[in-house]
């Protein structure tokens, strides 16, 4: 029997009879990283990075937790359990997994490029490599971070030529925070969402440093919003919420932007391509690093990339699985992230 | 080119129409002539004609962009555009060429003079030297398809803030038979009168569907009623001892309805005719899908002439005696049409639309409903003293359809939708239970919100039972009430019938899908309404 199979609950180590990032509750999770479709409510035990910890406690309240560090080995029934970085966002890892010489890596999401906030991606030797496929068709290829910024800061200096506020989008966790951190601070101030400040205040209490950013309440005059940038969920445009910012610019900063359809459909002003997952050349990459024959695609485009992969000869199986990738930035449905979102930004 | 798609990049990134505006008139004044001519050209649906047909264009950028043609293809449904789709894969550009987009329409234009091997190496050349949106701009060129979300009333807007002409007098300009090979910004914009092209039509007018209920139009005799003809609204020109026929989408389409040549003879210079092309025969409207047998047709052939015979069903007059008559009321161009058919003899092939007597809405509601059976789509209603105005306009005139048919079926089948549409699931084929078996009848891709799409897409994901390459078949449970015009025996459909014009009214979430509609019932229907 291989070390991890795949079952209706998750990816599943019958030896250690641990699961990792299990869509249902099980006794004993491993989670990659704190976005709701890879940490969830129900398990009776986690085991997380350190670093990641202080976000999932905040989403899922007092869970029994346990931490390890990068690199760190922790052994269960023989089975050896590393945490190594994926550069997706702060504290997420690539699981790694051995047993008598057999191994695996889980990478859950990740991306390559180093954007300055996280822990960098660092490839991981392996000969079964689980990765996801959110990107994984030639027509998505991100352009260097730096240049993405200068454009998004032109915007916002347009914008605020014009006497507009401008208002950009992104998951309150991961996201927003790479906007924030590449926002060039001399146009103006910038304003959060309530979800968004919320998760900033996590990450501020462990450390990390973000730009001086004040959250978005009813005490704040409307007049002092434009010229200025909002930073937002996906799921507050459209809500009564944007109301107070008038004629504003809103711009989503999504992988999803890539495509002028989904541009159009997301109703933005500006759309952005700005992505904390690989695209289709860093996947490629990715897996050429691991030295992994076998390759497991989960969420994403699985069909067609794994039949890609098997193409260059790498022997390679489609997963179904409830991860979601960058999903919730483009759809309006209601994703347990969108709608806690919501109800966080109603109580402003 | 880099203007050009400044240009589209700044059209295509709002909706709201004084931004557009401002972008073209911007760009009007920063171009040259020659760019402004073609730009003017691409925005009126004056494309330059194909020169590489799309699959050696997939095969070209494949090869460029080292991926197989599979792949491409499979990209190409998600992203729901092959000019976009071939623009995203291609590697970086390695050269940056800033040209005209002039420069570029010549380029392309050439390709008709070279071989396969001569057209790849000009095409994968300037690959090379574009950026994304250029290339996408590009692409759109060759492929004959560029269309952006400009209205050529929009563009007439702008063109009138950046030259100070008038919005009116320069529509009227803008119609008509020129390309920009064969004219100049000057010439065609500071062209004095209209006959300077004898055949240039008149905008048309066009109606809303009527919102509020016909009673609150106000009295039945400040309006005229007739029906709403099912064929194709056309104008026929007789100028200068020549006869010219428009069909709306602005497209010359004399050669392809000869019944309309005699006119030239028969009636005087200097008159326009605003009417229906409807199949007739024997004092009868024939059905829509008779008509449908010549629409694409570049040849007529006797034998077509013989089974699709069509007349001109008149309901407006907008040029009488080379006066321009638009501005007089409704009233009195009917009288003026009148008279043009009755003094003439057009060998019947001009038909006075008949104009309905009602002293009551309701006399009128009652016709409304055998509009079916006549072959009409419902009532036409105008202001006995409106003008002929140009482009959709509310207030004078209204059409008041008949309500569509409607049949409740399941959901089987769903495919990902193409441009605005790529990456959500919005067309849909539809079945009926014959027994307990589902018998698929219909595909519809229109008629839900935005977010009814989103909600389905992503029920869709978790309801898949197979793949069928874009196509997937789900689990049968969403009843959705369809909507549509007419019935008609098909022996090219599984299910023996065609509908035309289905689309989603409703989604009736509120339905369990044991409660769908039978093929028994779809037979009913056909032997009511089928023709």
């Amino acid at each position: 029997m291989p070390l991890l199979t795949f079952n209706d609950r998750g990816i599943y180590c019958a030896r250690a009879d641990v699961y990792i990032d299990p869509w249902k509750p099980v006794p004993r999770a491993l989670i990659t990283h704190g976005h709701a479709d890879h940490s969830r409510w129900g398990n009776d035990h986690y085991l997380s990075t350190r670093l990641a910890a202080p976000v999932i406690k905040y989403r899922l309240g007092d869970i029994d937790l346990e931490t390890v560090e990068y690199g760190e080995v922790k052994t269960i029934n023989g089975v050896k359990f590393s945490f190594h970085p994926a550069g997706h966002i702060i504290g997420s890892a690539q699981i790694r997994v051995e047993y008598k010489g057999e191994i695996w890596v889980a990478s859950g999401d990740y991306k390559l490029e180093d954007d300055g906030l996280c822990q960098p991606y660092e490839p991981v030797q392996c000969q079964h490599f689980i990765t996801e496929s959110t990107f994984g068709l030639p027509v998505y290829r991100w352009i260097p971070q730096e240049e993405l910024f200068a454009d998004i800061n032109d915007w916002w200096r347009a914008t605020a030529a014009e006497g507009r506020t401008a208002i950009i989008t992104g998951y309150a966790l991961g996201k927003a925070q790479r906007i924030l951190d590449g926002l060039d601070t001399s146009i103006g101030k910038i304003y959060t969402h309530g979800a968004i400040e919320n998760t900033n205040e996590v990450l501020r209490a462990q450390g990390i440093k973000l730009p001086d950013t004040t959250r978005v309440t009813r005490e704040v005059n409307k007049k002092e919003y434009p010229g200025n940038i909002v930073v937002a969920t996906p799921g507050a445009i459209g809500q009564p919420w944007v109301k107070k910012f008038g004629n504003a610019s809103v711009a989503a900063a999504s992988g999803w932007m890539t495509l002028r359809g989904a541009r159009r459909r997301r109703g933005a002003d500006r759309g952005f391509v700005l992505s904390d997952h690989c695209d289709w050349p860093s996947l490629l990459e990715a897996i050429d690093l691991t030295g992994a024959d076998n390759i497991y695609v989960t969420h994403g485009y699985t069909a067609i990339f794994s039949k890609y992969l098997r193409e260059q000869g790498y022997n390679a199986v489609e997963l179904e699985t409830d991860y979601e990738g960058e999903l919730a930035e483009i759809e309006t449905k209601g994703s347990e992230e969108t709608s806690k979102e919501n109800a966080l930004a109603d109580e402003e | 080119m880099k203007n050009f798609a400044e240009l589209f990049k700044r059209l295509d990134r709002t909706t709201k129409i004084n931004t557009k505006v401002a972008a073209l008139a911007d760009y009007f004044i920063q171009v040259d002539d020659e760019d402004k001519l073609w730009t003017m050209a691409l925005l009126s649906h004056r494309r330059p004609r194909r020169t590489v047909n799309s699959k050696l264009l997939r095969a070209w950028a494949g090869e460029l962009s080292g991926i197989d043609v599979w792949i491409l293809e499979e990209s190409y449904h998600v992203v729901g555009d092959l000019a976009e789709t071939i623009a995203l894969v291609l590697p970086p550009p390695e050269q940056d060429y800033d040209h005209t987009l002039t420069y570029w329409i010549q380029y392309i234009e050439q390709f008709a003079g070279y071989d396969e091997e001569g057209k790849k190496e000009a095409v994968q050349e300037a690959w090379r030297g574009l950026g994304t949106t250029e290339r996408y701009l590009f692409n759109k060129l060759i492929t004959g398809n560029f269309r952006v979300g400009v209205s050529q009333k929009l563009m007439t807007r702008a063109l009138a803030s950046a030259t100070g002409i008038e919005e009116t007098n320069l529509a009227h300009r803008l119609m008509g038979n020129w390309t920009p090979n064969d004219t100049t910004f000057e010439e065609l914009i500071h062209s004095e009168s209209a006959t300077d092209d004898i055949s240039r039509p008149y905008p048309f007018y066009l109606a809303y569907q009527l919102e509020q209920p016909a009673g609150e139009l106000g009295s039945p005799d400040e309006w005229q009623a007739e029906h709403k003809w099912d064929g194709i609204r056309g104008q026929v020109i007789v100028r200068e001892d020549e006869v010219f026929v428009w069909s709306r989408g602005e497209e010359l389409v004399t050669d392809k309805y000869p019944e309309y040549h005699l006119l030239a003879s028969a009636i005087p210079n200097g008159t326009v005719i605003d009417g229906e092309i409807l199949p007739y025969r024997d004092g009868q409207p024939l059905g829509f899908n008779v008509l449908q047998t010549r629409i694409g047709r570049k040849t007529v052939s006797k034998k077509l002439l013989k089974d699709a015979p069509v007349v001109l069903m008149c309901y407006d007059i907008l040029e009488y005696e080379g006066r321009d008559v638009r501005k007089l009321p409704m009233s009195g161009r009917r009288e003026l049409l009148e008279r043009v058919i009755e003094e003439n003899d057009t060998q019947e092939v001009l038909q006075l639309s008949p104009v309905f007597h009602f002293t009551h809405w309701d006399e009128l509601a009652a016709e409304r409903e055998t509009a079916r059976e006549k072959y009409s789509e419902g009532i036409m209603l105008k202001r006995r003293d409106s003008e002929y105005k140009q482009g959709r306009k509310k207030g004078d005139w209204w059409k008041w359809k008949v309500d569509p048919l409607t049949i409740d079926a399941v959901m089987m089948y769903a495919q990902r939708g193409h441009g605005r549409r790529a990456n959500l699931y919005t067309d849909f084929t539809f079945g009926v239970w014959d027994g307990d078996v589902l018998v698929p009848f219909t595909k519809a891709y229109s008629g839900l919100t935005d977010k009814e799409f989103n909600q389905i897409t992503s029920w869709v994901r978790r309801n898949t039972v197979e793949k069928f390459g874009p196509v997937r078949s789900v689990k049968p449970q969403q009843v959705f009430e369809i909507g549509f015009e007419g019935i008609r025996k098909s022996t090219r459909h599984k299910s023996g019938v065609a509908l035309r014009f289905p689309r989603m009214l409703r989604w009736r979430q509120d339905k369990p899908m044991d409660e769908a509609n039978t093929k028994a019932d779809l037979e009913a229907m056909l032997e009511v309404y089928g023709s």
